[in-house]
């Protein structure tokens, strides 16, 4: 067994190795030998990924738990470091380690010739690095520390080219939204490691409701007892993942994320940033299964989400705008999942192995589809689908793998995302949560419509711009290579990885009423893919159908309210803005400032002003006149000896 | 002549030192002052030499050390008082308050 734990040291230590030596030494020197090291590095980690998960899934061993003692706050508490092995936490690491290696590959030929190139991939390996922290994290408080390293990363990466201002202001936005929901989630943590003595997650996982029914709390401000507090506290740790995924109404800084170099997006949407929310409630499950109504809670906001963000990706032209809120609606579908488990007080397990099936799935092809994104901006020096179409032609190999994964996001079988996304749905149904169910189905329908929208105007059509039509467009053979190889398991891990998902992923050991027997539905399937064929349809009426009005399509001025108001995103980024000047700026900002003007320079000024009055009484004797002083010297020395009681 | 004669001798020369400092607004009115109140405590030397050691030689020795000493700084002193009468014309230091505030 010591074998294993060896190996599964080395994929933390290959990226960080990476991080320092790109970092500090090989960055600077050359970029060309910063990429060989970095993409050698991540291949490493993920052949040791790869390793342990094939010794651990065919072995079948039991979880294994490694730490060592980091910070001891008292006599039984401390917090440790160390490495969780267990069936979610080894789909992670392979997840991370697989899309950091093909994301590094790409990033060879998205990079070429940027200054900061070395840079660049020192602060990828470290990105990759604080998310295998944070998944192989045995508890809470090392979890936070690697959360945090996660922020730090993605803040560095989203304003990595730092002379732009929206990067600039795109970073900021992202950092101060995560740090804000984070200062909920070091909460949550303080209080639910104050009543229950411990961060691990065992312990945490372990309990029951009851016990701490008894018990009361004092927090300062009131008295409530222990359970109550344990609620709020899984709220409060919610809260931290709520942000760090995106959900609504934290969701803003993701779009406005895109401001950083592709392959970021890439890897923050696919497996690095933010899963992490999703990860953190799946690892606390049996935690928020008994802790009230937290599910319930983060079902709605999942399920809100979704809805959400699949409205707005059908208007948007941006096509990292329209992935990106894909991602959200995404996310929203693993977060309802996860929620979704609990009936009543009683809980299934069948929403859980969907979320997690969902994070493996979807890491996939949305990395695949945000690779294709930044191969055609490279291509075609844009974002905005105005200059694209026509690119078929041009770039064949890029052409097929768009379609794979867009069919796997879609939810058409046999693509990878069918078989993780109908477990969503009958989860949603088993779960007796109708509303939900039905949202998720017009989601499915969205989504189809969203993704075939991006993919007809962008490939199919005539070219709309003077670069696409003269022929500039070619594929880079770095760029393509890392999407073609995306573009099986975008094919295949539906199929290939179900019965794994079903037979090694459970949430662990539940504290509450589980429901075994449950409802079949096999007509499920069925709908889903109708309702995904139909939005395929109306897109392809709408936007490549020989009698489509392009022209209309792609038209945002002469619209009427309703989509206007979508195309700007509800106009949240703007409502963001209003409350960061109206109330941050001219208000807290403003009165921080006047405090700082008037009370705390006063008080300097005060002081100055009277050290010079009293330098200026001390200065008369300074008269300049010979005379004077040596009379005060002679008088001095008089009054010192014979009067002053001076020990001479 | 006993002790307490060279001694009140002493503190006349001194006092009349002290008073020629403080009341002289020449300044080489000011180093002859200077020499009175050195020359008082020369005296000063010798006559505790003279009338109270056992050995009178070491006080002696002291005040002609003392002489030497002076030389040197008076000659410093000249130096510096012919430089600023070149500079200044003036040797009254009620008017050479050049260093006040």
């Amino acid at each position: 067994m010591t074998n294993e734990i060896s190996i599964s040291y080395l994929i933390f230590l290959m990226p960080l190795l990476t991080f320092v030596v790109n970092g500090l030494f090989l960055g600077r020197k050359s970029a060309k030998g910063a990429a060989a090291f970095a993409i050698t590095c991540n291949g490493i980690a993920f052949a040791s990924a790869l390793y342990l998960a094939i010794k651990f899934f065919t072995v079948g061993l039991p979880p294994i738990v490694f730490q060592i003692p980091f910070l001891k706050f008292a006599e039984n508490f401390a917090a440790n470091i160390g490495l969780l092995v267990d069936p979610l936490s080894i789909m992670m690491l392979v997840v991370v380690t697989f899309i950091a290696f093909m994301v590094n590959i790409y990033s060879v030929g998205y990079m070429r010739g940027d200054r900061a190139e070395g840079r660049f991939f020192a602060l990828l390996s470290l990105f990759s690095f604080s998310m295998l922290g944070l998944v192989a994290a045995t508890n809470l408080f090392q979890m936070f520390v690697f959360w945090e390293l996660v922020g730090v990363s993605s803040y560095l990466l989203i304003g990595f080219w730092y002379h732009k201002p929206s990067a600039v202001s795109a970073s900021k936005q992202a950092f101060i939204l995560t740090r804000f929901a984070d200062s909920f989630f070091l909460f949550g943590i303080v209080l639910v490691s104050y009543v229950l003595q411990s961060f691990d997650f065992f312990a945490i996982n372990s309990i029951t409701l009851s016990y701490f029914k008894e018990h009361t709390i004092n927090l300062g401000i009131m008295t409530v007892t222990q359970a109550d507090a344990l609620i709020l506290g899984a709220v409060m740790i919610f809260t931290g993942g709520w942000g760090k995924s995106a959900m609504f109404p934290m969701h803003i800084w993701l779009p406005n994320a895109m401001e950083g170099p592709t392959p970021v997006s890439s890897i923050i949407h696919s497996a690095t940033m933010v899963v992490a929310g999703v990860y953190l409630v799946a690892r606390l499950f049996p935690f928020f299964a008994v802790c009230g109504n937290a599910l319930e809670l983060i079902m709605w906001v999942g399920a809100f989400t979704m809805v959400f963000a699949a409205v707005i990706a059908c208007t948007q032209k941006d096509i990292k705008r329209i992935l990106a809120y894909s991602t959200l609606s995404q996310l929203g579908y693993m977060m309802f999942a996860l929620g979704a488990c609990k009936i009543g007080s009683a809980v299934i397990t069948t929403g859980w192995t969907a979320s997690t099936f969902h994070i493996f799935t979807h890491a996939f092809f949305k990395c695949s589809l945000f690779l294709i994104a930044g191969s055609l901006i490279h291509q075609v020096h844009t974002n905005d689908l105005d200059a694209m179409g026509g690119l078929r032609k041009k770039m064949p190999v890029t052409y097929i793998c768009a379609l794979i994964s867009i069919l796997a996001i879609s939810g058409i079988p046999p693509f990878s995302g069918f078989f993780s996304k109908d477990e969503i749905i009958l989860a949603a149904f088993q779960g007796h949560h109708y509303v939900v169910f039905g949202l998720a189905l017009l989601t499915s329908g969205l989504t189809t419509f969203y993704m075939f929208r991006l993919f007809f105007l962008a490939f199919h059509g005539k070219p709309r711009s003077e670069s696409v039509a003269a022929g500039h467009v070619h594929e880079d053979f770095a760029m393509t290579l890392p999407i073609a190889i995306l573009a099986v398991p975008a094919l295949l891990s539906g199929i290939a990885a179900k019965g794994l998902f079903e037979h090694f992923f459970v949430p662990g050991k539940l504290r509450v009423p589980q429901l075994v027997l449950l409802p079949e539905a096999h007509w499920i399937p069925f709908v889903a893919v109708a309702i995904a064929v139909l939005a395929l349809l109306i897109a392809w009426v709408l936007y490549a159908s020989p009698k489509a009005k392009i022209e209309r399509a792609l038209d945002d001025v002469n619209r009427g309210g309703i989509y206007k108001t979508i195309y700007h995103k509800f106009y949240f980024d703007e409502m963001y803005y209003c409350v960061v000047r109206q109330f941050i700026f001219n208000g807290v900002a403003k009165i921080a400032r006047n405090i700082q003007d008037y009370v705390i320079e006063g008080l300097v000024a005060a002081a100055v002003k009277f050290v010079h009055i009293l330098g200026s009484l001390v200065r008369t004797a300074q008269s300049g006149n010979l005379t004077f002083y040596l009379g005060t010297l002679i008088v001095g020395i008089i009054i010192w000896r014979f009067i002053g009681n001076l020990p001479f | 002549m006993t002790l307490m004669n060279c001694l009140i001798l002493a503190f006349l020369l001194f006092g009349i030192g002290v008073w020629g400092l403080i009341h002289r607004r020449h300044l080489v009115g000011m180093l002859i002052s200077m020499e009175l109140m050195l020359n008082a405590a020369n005296i000063n030397f010798i006559s505790f030499a003279y009338f109270t050691a056992s050995d009178s030689t070491a006080g002696a020795l002291f005040s002609i050390f003392v002489i030497a000493v002076t030389a040197c700084e008076m000659a410093i002193a000249l130096a510096i008082v012919v430089s600023m009468y070149r500079r200044y014309k003036s040797l009254d230091v009620e008017q050479l308050r050049d260093l006040h505030d």
